[in-house]
């Protein structure tokens, strides 16, 4: 198979919406889903002699960002003008970074390699730009409609070195990443809402050789599976080219998620001169350095950190906080009910199980679930010091997340709270021992396997009340 | 009521009779649009009006005057009739810019130069014609017809604001903002024999100014006399969170007039010149503004070549012996890269250009030529109709030059050489020099039609498109007449020295007397 004389090598672009309550360069709104061009002003519909005027919140989440993987943050930074002509771009140019861009020099660990080792992704540099206004093509008839509502929201763009070889390794680079910018909070990370989106470089190589091929775009991809299969299939088409003595010609292609293929794009994009200059309307950004040291003392616990901390502190296993600290929402939870129950392996248990199958139905945040942490740790308390049976605290969690109670009041008025009077459990032994009496016979005669069987009965009889330790002790000293 | 002599009033008598209560504010408007017509302000006479509308400049004067029955602190220019540039945006009056692409503009949002003015009194009375996007020296390009100099018909105003150069000089307005970006401001007011001033580079908002070359424009004003640039020039001044690149320096009183009684204005609490002018006692003239003892004054031989016209330099030469008998001294200086000026304007500006007008793409405003034969077409055609032959020119160049494989020979090298031509400016100033002088154009206004090849056209901006690449504030001033046509003398301070710059050229103006005019 030809693939395999080849490697690939893969750099990736991801722009990234960040969380602003308004736009980069002026004050409108960056409410996802208002009706057409409510969101605009004369700034962003690019009004003869509107200028631009920069966000600072912007500033501050790319900083973070910028931070968080791990790049150095430019004191200066230019903005420059790109160049275009497209009804969605207003001003007929993007407002961007280009030679001198806010960060530089990162880099995001993707896992481990077959010797054990980090496999880092180097990040070339991460600069702030502007987006642009939707196109909508399929409104109406021999017309398209313009919706400048995005036109203006702040973007980053992190550039990562060619340091990926493998579609698998691009699918772990853009989990990993929109995993940090999550613990960042600096972005909604959603590639189905547009706040995320994948640019991919390819080419193709022969082992060993440290030349680069000539790369190909590949955009519209919308999932990171889709990156993946794309960039398979790029791959596959490279190769066959090379192999069948062909040249792979620089040029943007498109994902074709239905035919499961790429195509080339009509719009030449390799032949665009953006003519970049800087942005006269806007004065160098000047990020002085006891802001960038304050960002950085105030960052966020990253990924990486938390799972330490959370598996030394809670003791659950690698593979356990892994999923744990798959969102940050899921760990803070964790992490809540793991302290105010103090028992970590209990939260664990509930919160992958219990809870994330009742959030699942609803597809809810768990930020926003009605059990709180607290009153999880509550119940776990109930169940450990033996108020409630495990079983019975399953049917108090359920009732919880219907009527929003607390778990004592809820094991009250169900008449779950466990029953551990010697005498009201002697009585049901005794009705229990009567009911069976085949069982009983067998039992008291020494058959010993049979006490399970009747701690059942006992307990079907206590509607789960009965303290099934309680009910072992007594059955034992009659059966003694 | 009849206001007697109004061509010949200032803006702080005007301002100061209607706070007494001599005229009213629409007094004032009636005496403008008089004159206007006595003039002939037409399309078909001089052309110096693009819109304007007598009827909501009346209303606009009755609600001055409802102001000052509630407070008598309107303000600085209370009643004050002012014409602005066609491209500074306006509400009400169209903003074309001298264009067909913008034909019938209305923007919806005001400059912030013209709130500042309206916040202060000022009425506005129209909207003056001007070189197509500021692009020119002779207001010839306007795609509304040209302009023509009060002073002569046959000859131009100079431009690009030679619309608003016209209305000063024609009595119509005491006041007028133009913009600069080369010389737009100072050529014309040269040419039309009234003061014309442009602020250092962030003085004032360029918010609702149109764009041409965004590192060169700023918002300037043209005035009858220095006192009439220096009030409306501190109406105007001070940082605006609109534009980034306006400055938060203190803008200090310019005036000599001070009147008594004006509005605190909440978009500029920074103003110091607005709150000293609460004042009803005449803020004292500056120490020393009547005499330039002590001040030194640069004379750059670059300012004086050998191909100057004969009588602009015997003028000139009247003016440093006037300077020198108020007691300043005259130092011969060199600003050794300032002959380079040209082609580095002439690059950058037409690079910025390029990129500024890519938004009249006939998507959302302005005219729209759609061929029907897809996007590209319509592109193509729109801006092929809607803009002249000049600016076209200049969106080529600007588009060549900052192409990949000509940035770094063209944009990037005259950017370096800005700040070289800066480094002059910066270094004779630091050397002791107070102001420098020069002419402010090679020769006077020329006549319309004389001159077709564009270069030609540009090198009347020689001697003032350094302040512009330097950033620093410049006035032109009338300094006497060849024949019956103007001519104006230069005077160039420091970056924000603008109180020294009127301070000068109040003096020369007081020297000159009717000499200024003759």
């Amino acid at each position: 198979m030809s693939r395999e004389r080849y490697e690939m090598v893969v750099g990736l672009e991801v722009h990234v919406q960040l969380k602003t309550r308004t736009k980069a360069f002026c004050g409108c709104s960056t409410d996802f889903g208002a009706a057409p061009n409510v969101n605009t002003c004369p700034v962003c519909l690019a009004l003869p002699g509107a200028l631009p005027v920069l966000n600072e919140k912007a500033v501050e989440l790319a900083t973070r960002a910028a931070l968080g993987l791990g790049c150095r943050v430019n004191p200066v930074s230019i903005f420059a003008r790109k160049n275009y002509f497209y009804p969605d771009l207003p001003k007929g140019y993007q407002i961007s970074q280009f030679d001198q861009p806010l960060a530089t020099g990162g880099s995001v660990v993707i896992g481990k390699n077959e010797k054990g080792s980090d496999v880092q992704i180097g990040i070339t540099r991460l600069h702030m730009e502007e987006d642009a206004g939707k196109s909508i093509h399929d409104r109406y008839p021999g017309a398209t409609a313009i919706d400048l509502n995005r036109a203006g929201v702040p973007l980053i763009e992190i550039v990562s070195e060619p340091d990926i070889r493998t579609s698998a390794g691009a699918g772990a680079y853009l989990r990993t990443l929109k995993q940090i910018l999550q613990y960042l909070d600096v972005s909604d990370v959603s590639m189905e809402e547009g706040s995320l989106r994948v640019d991919a470089n390819i080419s193709v190589r022969p082992p060993g050789q440290s030349k680069l091929g000539t790369k190909t775009e590949v955009k519209n991809m919308n999932s990171f599976s889709a990156v993946e299969r794309a960039l398979e299939a790029e791959f596959e088409r490279q190769c066959a080219l090379l192999d069948s003595g062909g040249k792979v010609e620089q040029q943007t292609l498109l994902w074709d998620g239905a035919r499961e293929t790429v195509r080339p794009s009509r719009t030449k994009e390799g032949s665009h001169d953006y003519r970049y200059f800087p942005e006269p309307d806007l004065r160098p950004l000047i990020v002085d350095e006891k802001w960038i040291s304050d960002a950085r003392t105030h960052l966020p616990e990253l990924p990486e950190a938390r799972k330490q901390r959370l598996a030394q502190e809670f003791a659950v296993s690698p593979t356990e906080v892994e999923q744990l600290t798959a969102t940050p929402a899921l760990s803070d939870y964790f992490e809540a009910v793991a302290r105010a129950s103090g028992d970590g392996k209990a939260a664990y248990n509930w919160v992958m199980g219990e809870v994330l199958a009742a959030l699942h139905p609803s597809g809810g945040d768990i930020a926003q679930f009605r059990v709180r942490p607290a009153d999880l740790a509550e119940l776990l308390n109930l169940v450990r010091d033996g108020t409630i049976s495990h079983t019975a605290g399953k049917r108090v969690f359920a009732q919880m997340v219907e009527s929003g109670k607390q778990a004592a009041q809820v094991a009250a008025d169900e008449g779950l709270l466990q029953v551990g009077d010697e005498s009201a459990i002697a009585t049901w032994v005794d009705e229990v021992l009567s009911e069976h009496p085949e069982e009983a016979r067998r039992y008291l005669a020494g058959e010993k396997k049979l006490q399970g069987v009747l701690v059942g009965f006992v307990m079907k009889k206590s509607k789960g009340r009965a303290d099934p330790k309680r009910v072992n002790q007594l059955l034992s000293t009659r059966g003694g | 009521m009849i206001v007697e002599n109004f061509k010949n009033l200032g803006a702080a008598a005007i301002a100061s009779s209607v706070h007494a209560g001599d005229a009213s504010p629409s007094d004032m408007i009636r005496a403008s649009f008089q004159r206007a017509r006595e003039i002939g302000a037409g399309p078909d006479q001089l052309n110096i009006f693009l819109h304007s509308d007598e009827g909501a400049s009346l209303e606009e004067a009755d609600r001055v005057r409802e102001r000052l029955e509630r407070a008598p602190d309107v303000g600085l220019l209370a009643g004050v009739p002012v014409a602005i540039k066609d491209n500074i945006a306006s509400l009400g009056l169209p903003t074309t810019c001298g264009s067909r692409i913008l034909a019938g503009y209305v923007s919806p949002f005001e400059a912030t130069a013209v709130t500042r003015l309206r916040a202060n009194g000022a009425l506005i009375v129209a909207k003056t014609n001007m070189d197509e996007f500021a692009m020119g020296s002779s207001t010839e390009n306007s795609a509304y017809g040209p302009t023509r100099n009060p002073h002569d018909v046959r000859c131009v105003p100079g431009g690009s604001s030679g619309g608003s150069a016209a209305a000063v000089a024609a009595g119509i307005t005491p006041i007028a903002l133009g913009s600069e970006t080369g010389g737009s401001v100072r050529q014309p007011a040269a040419f039309c024999g009234v003061v014309g001033v442009k602020p250092t580079y962030g003085r004032v908002s360029r918010y609702g100014l149109v764009a041409f070359a965004s590192s060169l424009d700023q918002i300037g004003v043209l005035g009858r006399t220095v006192d009439d640039a220096a009030l409306a020039l501190e109406t105007i001044s001070g940082f605006d969170r609109m534009d980034s690149t306006s400055s938060d320096a203190k803008v200090p009183i310019y005036r000599l007039s001070a009147l008594g009684g004006t509005a605190p204005d909440p978009q500029n609490p920074d103003n110091e010149a607005i709150r000293l002018g609460r004042s009803p006692v005449p803020v004292p003239p500056p120490p020393g503004a009547t005499t330039l003892r002590g001040v030194i004054i640069g004379k750059a031989k670059e300012y004086f070549p050998d191909s100057l016209d004969a009588s602009t330099r015997t003028l000139c030469e009247r003016a440093l012996d006037r300077f020198r008998s108020m007691g300043a001294t005259i130092r011969n200086i060199s600003l050794p890269r300032s002959p380079l000026a040209i082609p580095v304007y002439y690059i950058l500006a037409p690079a910025e250009a390029s990129s500024n007008l890519a938004r009249f793409d006939g998507v959302r405003y302005g005219l729209r030529v759609d061929p029907g034969k897809g996007l590209k077409a319509m592109y193509e055609a729109t801006r092929s109709q809607g803009f002249g032959p000049e600016v076209t020119r200049r969106v080529l160049l600007g588009t060549y030059v900052l192409s990949a494989g000509y940035y770094d020979a063209y944009y990037k090298k005259a950017q370096a050489v800005r700040t070289l031509i800066a480094d002059d400016f910066r270094s004779v100033f630091a050397s002791g020099v107070h102001a420098i002088f020069t002419p402010t154009t090679p020769t006077p206004a020329f006549p319309v039609g004389a001159i077709s090849d564009p270069y030609e056209m540009y090198l009347n901006d020689i001697f003032t498109v350094t302040a512009n690449l330097a950033g620093v504030p410049a006035i032109s001033v009338p300094i006497g007449r060849v024949r019956h046509l103007p001519v104006g003398g230069q005077i160039i301070t420091a970056h924000f020295d603008e109180y020294t710059m009127f301070r000068v050229a109040y003096a020369l103006e007081a020297g000159l007397g009717a000499q200024a005019h003759q």
